[in-house]
């Protein structure tokens, strides 16, 4: 084990040097001649949008894949690792976000997954336990060691994930976003550990959005954009200074505007909602035509499933959904479209394009019970093109073929051709759940006009996002859910970075 | 025009290469049905001098209906991420209710031999169709998966066909069902061909022309979108399943005119068969990708491939392994096509 010299240590060579590095998938330039480098003992920020190349970036380091041109060097060495396991033998770990775990297996069964301890040919039950226990217990996690992965909270998952890339005591750790699920106190835990491994000369490579992390453990910041280094700079700088380095603009340019708030009656009130699932309980709300009402909150806060309750995919057990006054008794997709609501799901690959169709099809699908397209079974297939040709200038869709199949698109225009379901017919409610996963900031701001012109012509727009600046700039109101309540409500002025993010935690006790 | 811009300095020394990066994008484009196509005749023609007569490709044509009618319902399936393993005993279903039917109306009213067609025709497409019926529920609201939905009815059927006819033909029939609908000739044209032509055209229409025919592409390219679209993804697959049977149904009846009795032995070679046609002709085992037209070309060229063989005297347990073989290379070809398809893209040019 390697032992700090301080966040100075000039004489020896990086711990962790990247140089000219590239990597490219079909049809895309996902990392670009990027340089790196991480000393002992420091928390090395990676700081870009998403697709910016940070995920790239770690998959190298972390022996996911290898880079088509430049070279890592572990400690002055060359090195090339073709599996994560070389990677974590040389001393370098990774925690992904897309967890590696197997549900059906035990937390101690996971943490020794792919070396486990063995007496002759058979596998050493009691030893791989004790490991796990030690483990955990160095960590600080409360975890059984026998409970199975599949039955724990996602931050418990989370935990587990961390374990694992610990029990090889790496040199270099790789960690992406890894408070994301977890609780404040958890997270605190989290930060403490990553103090301790910088001082034991541990250099830690951190993706994270969150300034309070950046200031807390971070020592320098390399921004990315659009596969590109933009430059290295100290933890200090200040946010408006970094938002400008990770997306080129200033804030003005990326968010329009957004109308004055709307007074009149509510197109949608929600009262009492509580899901099946418990996931959303006792959520009353209400939303006015021209309004933009964000609802942020943890992954699994309930804001998305609210959106979904309400779209009848997560089911009811108790309350009421009310449109223009008048009770929905039983919501389905089919029965809300009719009414002018309509839902864009997160995952676009997962629930919302059909990737081998053309981007035509895509944008219409939505559209096929009504009689804009011929009459009665018949699908007018030149009334589908115009209306295809249409809804592609709208959202620019690049190329300009709507006849592409949709998986040959960029991830923004793939983004862009669902957001078209919006635009193919007339939408009263439009409830958006992460509109902009994953895309571009010139997307981002072509989407957000879109939304807002939406919002300018009278459409509600429950927009459901973890994106906080999105939340915090486009909407009119507020609704922070906390463990499937509403526990916020904020409006105009009072809507801010702090004011939100207090109420995501649980409140830790005085 | 930029395929010469970009490959003529580089490939003028040597054309071969130009060739090969010109059969690659055809390969792509095209799928691999017509390469299999124009081999298959090239070693046909060669061996037996009798099979590029008209004669016998309109044989060919005609041997081809009861596969290719099968095949457009089997496509249905596929198209929606699913398949239909039921299809032959739909068929033998539909025969051998259909034929008992009718031979017992015949019996009861002789000197209505129209009557006892139209009520066994009516018996067997409802026996036949009642498979799709019980596959379609299953699949849609139960949510079994195709592969076992349709196994276990392929069992259900065979079974309470061999029971209703202890394994025995079924005679009796009135001689017009055979004349009119097996032998029969209009304009020219066999009877046979003439539905399987309808039918065709009936699939063109309901596929690229209706909202439900959009609807098969939408389920089987995303469930869930589909669902999100406010698509009755249920409905939807219910009817799949359902038209599937049904058209096997008319492929059963039309199979009975042509034997002259009925059999629950007919469909064994279908279920294989009707996949193999659609794979080759470029239907995703995934889902969502299809066309009627190719899949027509696909059953031709199964029943063309059998025709051959037998010209060219190609023992029948062989001909079964150089169709299973067939199915297998049809979709190594896909596979391999995705992956050209991904590095032509990678070098920036479309394909």
């Amino acid at each position: 084990m390697r032992h700090g010299t301080g966040s100075t240590g000039v004489s020896e060579p990086p711990l962790l040097e990247l140089r000219g590095v590239s990597k490219s998938y079909p049809g895309v330039l996902a990392l670009d001649r990027v340089d790196l480098e991480l000393r002992a003992g420091e928390a090395h920020v990676l700081f870009g949008e998403n697709g910016a190349g940070k995920s790239t970036l770690i998959s190298l380091v972390a022996g996911v894949q290898t880079p088509d041109a430049g070279e890592i060097r572990l400690a002055g060495a060359p090195v090339r690792f073709a599996s994560v396991h070389e990677a974590r033998t040389a001393g370098v770990s990774a925690v992904f976000q897309e967890f590696s775990l197997v549900p059906q297996l035990t937390v101690a069964e996971n943490i020794v997954l792919g070396d486990e301890p063995r007496q002759g040919f058979l596998l050493d039950v009691a030893a791989a336990r004790r490991i796990a226990r030690e483990l955990l217990d160095r960590l600080g996690f409360s975890l059984d060691p026998d409970a199975r992965v599949e039955g724990l909270a996602r931050a418990e998952q989370q935990m587990v994930e961390i374990a694992k890339a610990f029990r090889t005591a790496p040199e270099v750790l790789v960690l992406d976003e890894p408070t994301a699920s977890l609780t404040e106190r958890e997270a605190h835990r989290l930060l403490a550990l990553v103090d301790q491994l910088k001082a034991r000369g541990v250099g830690i490579l951190y993706i994270t959005h969150r300034m309070g992390e950046i200031r807390r453990i971070g020592d320098r910041v390399t921004v990315l954009r659009d596969g590109r280094k933009i430059g290295t700079v100290p933890a200090t700088t200040s946010e408006d200074k970094l938002v400008r380095l990770m997306t080129g603009r200033a804030i003005e340019q990326i968010f329009p505007a957004i109308p004055p708030v709307p007074c009149g009656p509510p197109v949608l009130r929600v009262e009492e909602l509580t899901t099946g699932s418990g996931s959303v309980v006792g959520a009353s709300f209400a939303l006015h035509a021209g309004e933009i009402l964000g609802l942020a909150g943890l992954v699994g806060s309930g804001k998305s499933e609210a959106a979904r309750a309400i779209f009848g995919i997560e089911p009811l057990a108790s309350g009421r959904v009310l449109l223009d006054g008048v009770p929905v008794e039983t919501p389905s997709p089919a029965a809300m479209l009719a009414r002018g609501v309509l839902y864009l799901p997160p995952d676009r690959r997962e629930e919302g394009l059909a990737m081998v169709r053309p981007a035509r099809e895509n944008m219409t699908m939505a559209v096929l019970d009504r009689p804009e397209l011929g009459p009665g079974p018949w699908l007018g297939r030149l009334k589908e093109a115009r209306l295809a040709h249409e809804l592609a200038r709208r959202i620019e869709l690049r190329p300009a073929q709507p006849e592409r199949a949709v998986e040959l698109f960029s991830g923004g225009n793939q983004q862009k051709v669902l957001f078209a379901r919006a635009l193919a017919r007339p939408v009263r409610l439009l409830m958006l759940d992460e509109p902009t996963v994953g895309v571009d900031m010139a997307t981002r701001a072509s989407l957000y006009r879109l939304i807002v012109e939406l919002a300018e012509k009278g459409t509600a727009i429950l927009l459901v996002s973890s994106d906080l600046p999105e939340i915090l700039h486009l909407s009119h109101r507020v609704l922070v859910f906390h463990r499937g309540r509403i526990r916020a409500e904020l409006e105009g002025a009072a809507i801010g970075e702090e004011a939100v993010l207090q109420h995501f935690f649980e409140r830790e006790a005085a | 025009m930029i395929e010469t811009e970009r490959a003529a300095p580089l490939d003028a020394p040597r054309p071969a290469a130009g060739l090969r990066l010109l059969l690659v994008r055809l390969f792509v484009r095209l799928g691999v049905l017509p390469f299999l196509l124009l081999v298959a005749v090239l070693v046909f023609a060669s061996l037996s001098e009798n099979f590029l007569t008209l004669r016998n490709l309109t044989n060919v044509v005609r041997q081809a209906v009861y596969l290719l009618i099968v095949s457009l319902g089997q496509m249905l399936a596929l198209l929606t991420g699913g398949f239909d393993l039921s299809v032959g005993t739909i068929l033998a279903l539909t025969s051998v209710v259909g034929a008992s039917a009718m031979a017992a109306a015949y019996g009861a009213f002789p000197d209505l031999p129209w009557l006892a067609i139209a009520l066994g025709g009516l018996a067997g497409l409802a026996a036949g169709t009642a498979i799709g019926v019980a596959n379609g529920l299953g699949v849609a609201l139960f949510g079994v998966s195709p592969f076992i939905m349709t196994l276990g009815m392929a069992s259900v059927g065979f079974g309470i066909a061999l029971y209703l006819t202890g394994g025995a033909p079924v005679y009796g029939m009135p001689r017009e069902f055979g004349e009119v609908f097996g032998f029969g000739e209009l304009a020219g044209v066999p009877a046979p061909i003439l539905v399987a032509a309808l039918l065709v055209l009936a699939m063109l229409l309901l596929v690229y022309r209706t909202r439900l025919g959009r609807s098969f592409y939408a389920v089987g390219g995303n469930l869930k979108a589909a669902r999100l679209s406010g698509i009755d993804t249920r409905r939807v697959l219910l009817t799949t399943y359902v038209l599937c049977a049904f058209l096997a149904s008319i492929g059963g009846l039309l199979l009975t005119a042509r034997l002259d009795t009925g059999e629950a032995n007919i469909g064994a070679s279908m279920p294989l068969e009707s996949i193999a046609a659609c794979v080759i002709a470029g239907v995703s085992l995934r889902g969502g990708v299809g066309r009627v037209e190719n899949v027509v070309l696909g059953a031709l060229f199964i029943v063309l491939v059998q025709n051959g063989m037998n010209l060219a005297r190609i023992e029948s347990y062989l001909q079964t392994v150089v169709l299973g073989l067939l199915l297998i290379l049809a979709v190594i070809a896909d596979q391999l096509r995705l992956r050209l398809m991904a590095s032509l893209r990678a070098r920036g040019t479309q394909p």
